[in-house]
């Protein structure tokens, strides 16, 4: 089920069956469009389904964007190794919550897409890494595969294909870094969830050191439709190279957070007013948290562009995984700096000594800033801090980590200061700075 | 192999070969890249990030502890946005380092200090408080400060790449991460202590050597580990006399980076009580303290005495004695005393694999063949505990080399975790060489290992099996003792003379062996030297005139009518020759007041009798045994420098007759190391569970930890 | 160790859906089952996971130490989880964690002395959007208004608790 109501500005393409009884059961499925595309697709060589996927204009919906019609492409080929199909439903990014439905209202779209891409490669096996939390996502995407096995679309021979293809869930145990895709490979194996080096990419090495295929969940259901109506028809939907429609979950400040499927390029003053019913209580808009918490904030003045991953990205920030947080006129900035900061710090895996150490020493400042002890000299500090992680850090949880946070500090250094005087009257005498030459 | 690659790092033209690491292409260069967790021939971390550095055209700064060099690369390992990076990293660093230095152990050789203070930031901007985690002891030697830890993962590679005993992980996540033992709150590994070394700051520290000095205030003696026979080289740490610390600081030495628990902490039997530190004479039955003029002057008149009535003498030599003088003692035996009663414990049937391999060169392996050969084969030896270096070499081969690991075993051994290995009942070894026969002669080369097991005819079959491989074959016979090798070859031995000739080239009779002299009830004096023949039975003839050299008053000692206190082999000069037949140089350490060397020892007595030895220092033997024992012509640039040179004793057949009664192994294990490892309290301190690192840990491994030998140390009062 | 013939049924599955000699891979989902059933992550429950997936117990120590919703210690019957994430906080999450605090008298991971509810404070659940959210063991609530989230305890406490669909 959703758990908001559906807004008619959407453009219902992979959430089309959401609303529909039953609609996580195969019968739901195959009475509306379901596997359909994954039979075009066994008529096709890997080359068009390559080509077909590029043609879509489809972006990985993880939070890098990544053309996946160019990922599928760095597979290598006839390696005589066994190639893996990994989904990631780690879904663990602040502001992000859509994977959870595309899991529990429409699995067999996510089955299909993952078969599609089980065929081009001629994978085997594949796994649905979902987040320790969403155990009973488990059991409906379990029932699913158990469905989709009885009726033949997983298994052995696929529709008299003479091609296997096994797939099972996998969970996680809580742990943000998990959904990193190296270390969710690493976590598949049973181990810490501590990235892997790169190069070699899980293209090449990926799940049980061979070639593996791995995209976000809305990634892996967003390729059935694309087979049943085209590319070109999906990329038509989207702006140019932002093909198509994404889940977009609103959060925070608005009448009516939700999560919608919008076209891409949608433009994000619209999400929030007409979608969303507009700010919350007739507030005024202070700031957007557009892409998860990983992505700098955009003040109010700057959230007039469309959303999609280009626009956000010359905004000098990013659409991530797609969860808009927005935050009115009210919002005590520091605070959320400080709860942002707490999640890095308490999910930093802990592997490499930028990230462990500044998330947490960011932390500590935060904290006692937010609780009336900050100086003056934090500010520049915190983004000093930021800086100092800044594409220095083993992964790109540093980077998440770093960049809100300088991202606060440069937009809202003037909260920042206020607060300071503020709480000065409270501040405690600064502690002696303790010199080690 | 392909083109070297050619790049620019600050301004040098360099070139390299294809996939060289950029930060190994610097150090080529003389250029450092600092960097904690990157680590020679440990895995990849790229964790510290200390190794940032600018390679043009690419936005971000990069890592050189993993960027392999590429065609055109110009890199700057130092301009100001590098440094800059640096000193963030280090800043990050120390936010929760506990900064007190002043009490560390590491302070003075701590690697963190040496980068804040090349590159670090002069203050800190840290003012919130420092997560504090209480200390933990994890073994009696091995503790861990959590707070201190930098997580380079050293430790944990170390332990799992290089020893293969994967006893210590990581724990927690984020700040709160941290190196956790397997025992949960304690370590069941090896106790070898190469965690401890390996840690660049004070994280883990030593049982034997923390809040005990300053680095700076100790001497470092590179010597050589007089526990087994692997020839370790081992830095002693000595201050006012005495071994503070034993370790291999510089890496250098047949072992590189190892050393097992006897070589890095059972030096402290150097330091107990119980060390004789005056001379012992028999009056009215009971052992006194004499003077050492005393105490020779009983022995010379005593042994000219008997000489000029040509009665029966019989001498044991010792496994850790030096060659130089081991070569003096047997001249001694032979010259002065007239005797051909001379003998050691034999604990490996070298004479016989000499002979078998009828003096051809090239047929003796070396310490670094064994991390080089393409396929080695271990037979009766559960060389993790008898043979640590040797595992050690062959397990990194194994792991860098991609070397084939063969062993053949009556019960587990620890090559079953990464070898190839088949059990085989003592007696039944051959059968499973056979069946392994077709693989083995696939192989490009080999070398064969081989414990006190295989002795007389079997390694005369082995020999033979090698040559019908038709594959170059190298050999090792695993002995036990620092100079058993040696003593061999200097001819502590009744039918041969130093180097394996006859003794009726010096007109002589072959004399009696151990076994022979203990029972022979004709025996008037018996002249024990660093031995303990006791330990397994005693003298038949009572009445016999009984001088025993020593460090302890051992179970053979005890019986002595003199006992003349020895100094150890840290205490001396002169070489020893390891397992593999590698002579290397002993450097003189820390001094036990009263204790004389054997060298020094078996001179005085010589002037004593007034007999003519000829030259006096050990210089001068070497010399002597580099120009009469074949094969022992070393360069004595490469011995002289700390170096291992091997040697090949034997260009022939070699004449005499096998005793494989006479071949016992020491059954010493990684904690018990003869007479000396009763009296190392560190040793016998730790009590590791057996079994707990053999792929099957419900078998009971060969050689069992603590079975043999460790008895409740002698107490004193 | 004796687990039910369902988890035994699950570790079966689990372990036949690894390609061959990658048992462990099994170790995390094993390790979370296993502790829904047993209550915790018990030594015994960890030395059975090693001798299952072929590790040692330090490996599954290693692992239990890294992810956040494997405990060592007992949880209550009912682990009480409050999401203070930014969406969540937006929308009141952390004076719920506060209300929760207070009124079930528990601090952030602490356990009621009758074993039946624990509290955590955690970070994002995926439930951003119908915020603030909280989780009853795996059972979401949406929307959790503090006079919401007291009627879910009272249910808790009187046994009338649904999971709410
Ligand atoms: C710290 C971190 C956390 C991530 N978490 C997730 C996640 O929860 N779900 C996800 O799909 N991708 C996540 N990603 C992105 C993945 O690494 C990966 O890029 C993505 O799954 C690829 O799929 P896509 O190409 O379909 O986007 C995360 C990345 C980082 C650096
Ligand atoms: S940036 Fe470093 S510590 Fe942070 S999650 Fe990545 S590897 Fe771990
Ligand atoms: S922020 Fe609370 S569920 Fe995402």
């Amino acid at each position: 089920m959703r758990y908001n109501d559906p807004s008619p500005l959407e453009v219902r393409v992979i959430s089309q069956r959401f609303d529909l009884p039953n609609s996580a059961s195969i019968d739901t499925y195959l009475a509306n469009d379901g596997y359909v595309a994954i039979k075009k697709v066994l008529g096709l060589t890997p080359e068009q389904i390559i080509d077909e996927l590029k043609a879509s204009s489809l972006r990985g919906r993880g939070g890098a964007g990544f053309p996946t019609g160019m990922k599928w492409s760095f597979v290598p080929r006839n390696t005589g190794k066994p190639t893996y199909i990994i989904c990631n439903s780690d879904e663990s990014e602040p502001g992000t919550c859509k994977d959870r439905l595309l899991m529990e209202n429409d699995p067999h779209q996510l089955i299909e897409g993952m078969m599609i891409a089980g065929w081009t490669i001629k994978s085997n096996k594949g796994y649905i890494f979902i987040r320790g939390e969403y155990r009973y996502l488990i059991d409906i995407v379990d029932r699913a595969i158990a469905e989709a096995y009885e009726r033949g679309y997983l298994g052995k021979n696929i529709l008299g294909s003479g091609w296997d293809f096994d797939l099972y869930t996998h969970t996680g145990a809580g742990a943000y870094e998990c959904g990193e895709e190296s270390a969710l490979l690493e976590s598949l194996e049973g181990k810490r969830g501590v990235p892997r080096l790169k190069p070699p990419f899980p293209a090449v090495v990926g799940a049980f050191q061979s070639p593996t295929i791995l995209n976000n969940c809305e990634t892996f259901s967003s390729v059935p439709v694309i087979f049943r109506n085209g590319g070109a028809w999906y990329a038509e939907l989207g702006t140019p190279k932002n093909g198509g429609t994404r889940l977009v979950c609103v959060s925070g400040h608005v009448e009516k957070p939700g999560v919608y499927e919008l076209p891409m390029g949608f433009p994000i003053m619209r999400i929030i007013n007409e979608v969303c019913g507009g700010v919350r209580n007739g507030k005024k808009l202070k700031a957007i948290i557009p892409g998860g918490s990983s992505s700098p904030c955009l003040r109010a003045d700057e959230c007039d562009i469309p959303y999609d991953f280009d626009s956000l990205a010359k905004a000098k920030t990013m659409a991530g995984s797609g969860g808009i947080v927005v935050l009115d006129e009210d919002t005590d900035i520091v605070a959320v700096a400080l709860r942002t900061i707490k999640f890095y710090a308490h999910e930093s895996c802990g592997w490499c000594i930028p990230c462990r150490e500044g998330t947490t020493w960011l932390k500590k400042i935060l904290t006692r800033f937010h609780e009336g002890g900050g100086i003056p000299s934090d500010i520049d500090l915190i983004g000093e801090l930021a800086s100092n992680m800044l594409g220095r850090t083993f992964c790109a949880l540093g980077d998440a980590a770093a960049m809100p946070t300088g991202g606060f500090i440069a937009k809202f250094r003037d909260e920042f200061e206020e607060y300071l005087k503020k709480h000065s009257a409270q501040a405690p005498e600064a502690p002696e700075l303790v010199s080690i030459a | 192999m392909a083109d070297p690659v050619k790049f620019t790092i600050d301004g040098q033209e360099l070139t390299a070969a294809p996939g060289t690491l950029l930060i190994n292409a610097a150090k080529e260069a003389g250029i450092s890249i600092p960097a904690f967790c990157y680590y020679d021939n440990l895995s990849l971390q790229a964790a510290c990030r200390m190794c940032l550095v600018e390679v043009e055209k690419t936005p971000k700064l990069q890592v050189a502890c993993t960027l392999p060099v590429a065609e055109g690369m110009v890199v700057h390992t130092d301009s100001p946005q590098v440094r800059q990076a640096r000193k963030g990293t280090l800043e990050f660093l120390l936010t929760n380092h506990p900064l007190d230095c002043p009490v560390c152990d590491k302070g003075g050789e701590c690697e963190l200090q040496d980068m804040v203070f090349r590159y670090g930031a002069g203050e800190s901007r840290y003012r919130e408080t420092k997560i504090h985690v209480d200390e933990k002891q994890w073994s009696p030697v091995v503790f861990y400060d959590a707070p201190r830890c930098i997580l380079c993962y050293r430790c944990v590679r170390i332990c799992g790449e290089g020893l293969g005993v994967s006893a210590l992980g990581i724990g927690n996540r984020g700040a709160a991460a941290e190196i956790v033992p397997n025992g949960g709150d304690h370590l069941e590994c090896d106790e070898c202590g190469a965690c401890i070394d390996i840690c660049p700051v004070g994280a883990l520290t030593s049982g034997t050597y923390r809040y005990k000095t300053r680095p700076w205030e100790m001497e470092h003696v590179g010597t050589i580990c007089t526990h087994c026979s692997n020839g370790c080289k081992t830095t002693l740490g000595v201050r006012n006399g005495e071994i503070i610390r034993a370790n291999n600081r510089d890496r250098s030495g047949v072992n590189g980076e190892f050393l097992c628990i006897k070589g890095r902490y059972a030096f402290d039997f150097n330091e107990h009580p119980d060390r004789l530190t005056a001379p012992l004479v028999r009056t009215n039955g009971e052992l006194k303290p004499v003077s050492w003029a005393i105490a020779l002057a009983t022995v010379a008149k005593k042994f000219n005495e008997l000489r000029a009535r040509h009665a029966k003498f019989g001498v044991i030599g010792s496994n850790h004695t030096t060659n130089e003088e081991n070569y003096l003692l047997q001249e001694f035996a032979r010259q002065v005393l007239g005797t051909s009663n001379i003998d050691h414990h034999r604990t490996g049937d070298v004479a016989t694999l000499m002979d078998a391999l009828q003096g051809r060169s090239n047929a003796l392996a070396t310490i670094g063949d064994l991390l080089t050969a393409k396929a080695a084969l271990v037979i009766d030896s559960d060389l993790a505990q008898e043979q640590p270096l040797i595992a050690f070499q062959l397990r990194s081969n194994a792991r860098l080399n991609k070397g084939h690991i063969y062993a053949i075993s009556p019960g587990p051994v620890r090559e079953d975790n990464y070898a190839t290995t088949t059990r085989a009942a003592l007696g039944q070894e051959f059968e499973a060489l056979e069946k392994w026969r077709e693989q083995l002669a696939k192989e490009p080369e080999l070398v064969i290992l081989f414990g006190a097991a295989i002795k007389d005819n079997a390694i005369r079959q082995l020999v033979a099996f090698g040559d019908s491989l038709g594959i170059p074959v190298k050999y090792v016979c695993l002995v036990d003792y620092s100079n058993s090798r040696g003593a061999s070859d200097m001819g502590l031995l009744p039918d041969l003379l130093p180097g394996y000739q006859p003794v009726s080239n010096a007109g002589l009779e072959p004399g009696l062996n151990v076994d022979q002299m203990l029972a022979d009830p004709n025996l008037e004096a018996l002249w024990v030297v660093g031995s303990n023949p006791f330990l397994r039975g005693n003298l038949a003839g009572r009445s016999a005139f009984l001088v025993v050299q020593d460090l302890f008053l051992t179970e053979t000692a005890r019986h002595a009518d003199v006992v003349l206190p020895a100094a150890s082999a840290y205490e001396k000069i002169g070489t020893v020759t390891n397992v593999c037949g590698e002579v290397q140089k002993l450097q003189r350490g820390p001094k036990t007041m009263g204790a004389k060397s054997d060298f020094e020892i078996i001179a005085l007595l010589a002037r004593e009798m007034h007999a003519d030895l000829g030259r006096l220092t050990p210089e001068a033997v070497f010399n002597e045994i580099r120009q009469n024992v074949h094969g022992y012509n070393v360069p004595l640039l490469v011995v002289e420098t700390g170096g291992a040179a091997p040697t090949a004793p034997v260009n022939g057949r070699v004449s005499f007759q096998s005793h494989p009664e006479l071949i016992r192994s020491a059954q010493n294990t990684l904690y018990t190391s003869g007479t000396l490892g009763r009296y190392s309290q560190m040793l016998n301190s730790v009590l590791e569970a057996p079994g707990a690192l053999y792929r099957d840990p419900g078998i009971e491994p060969l050689v069992k930890p603590g079975s043999v030998q460790v008895e409740t140390i002698v107490s004193h009062d | 160790m004796t687990f039910s013939p369902e988890l035994e049924a699950r570790f079966a599955k689990l372990l036949a859906s690894y390609p061959p000699g990658r048992q462990r891979s099994a170790v995390v989902p094993m390790l979370l089952y296993g502790q829904d059933e047993v209550g915790a992550v018990t030594q015994e429950l960890v030395e059975e996971v090693a001798r299952r997936c072929g590790v040692t117990p330090l490996q599954v120590d290693e692992v239990i130490g890294y992810y956040s919703m494997l405990h060592r210690k007992p949880l209550g019957k009912y682990h009480v989880q409050v999401c203070t994430n930014i969406a969540c906080q937006a929308r009141g999450g952390e004076e719920l964690m506060d209300h929760a605090a207070r009124t079930l008298k528990l601090g952030n991971k602490e356990v009621s002395t009758d074993g039946l509810i624990s509290l955590e404070e955690v970070e994002c659940m995926g439930a951003c959007s119908w915020a603030p959210a909280i989780q009853i063991n795996y059972d979401f609530h949406h929307f959790v208004t503090p006079e919401r989230f007291d009627q879910l305890i009272a249910a808790l406490r009187d046994g009338t608790y649904r999971k709410a669909s």
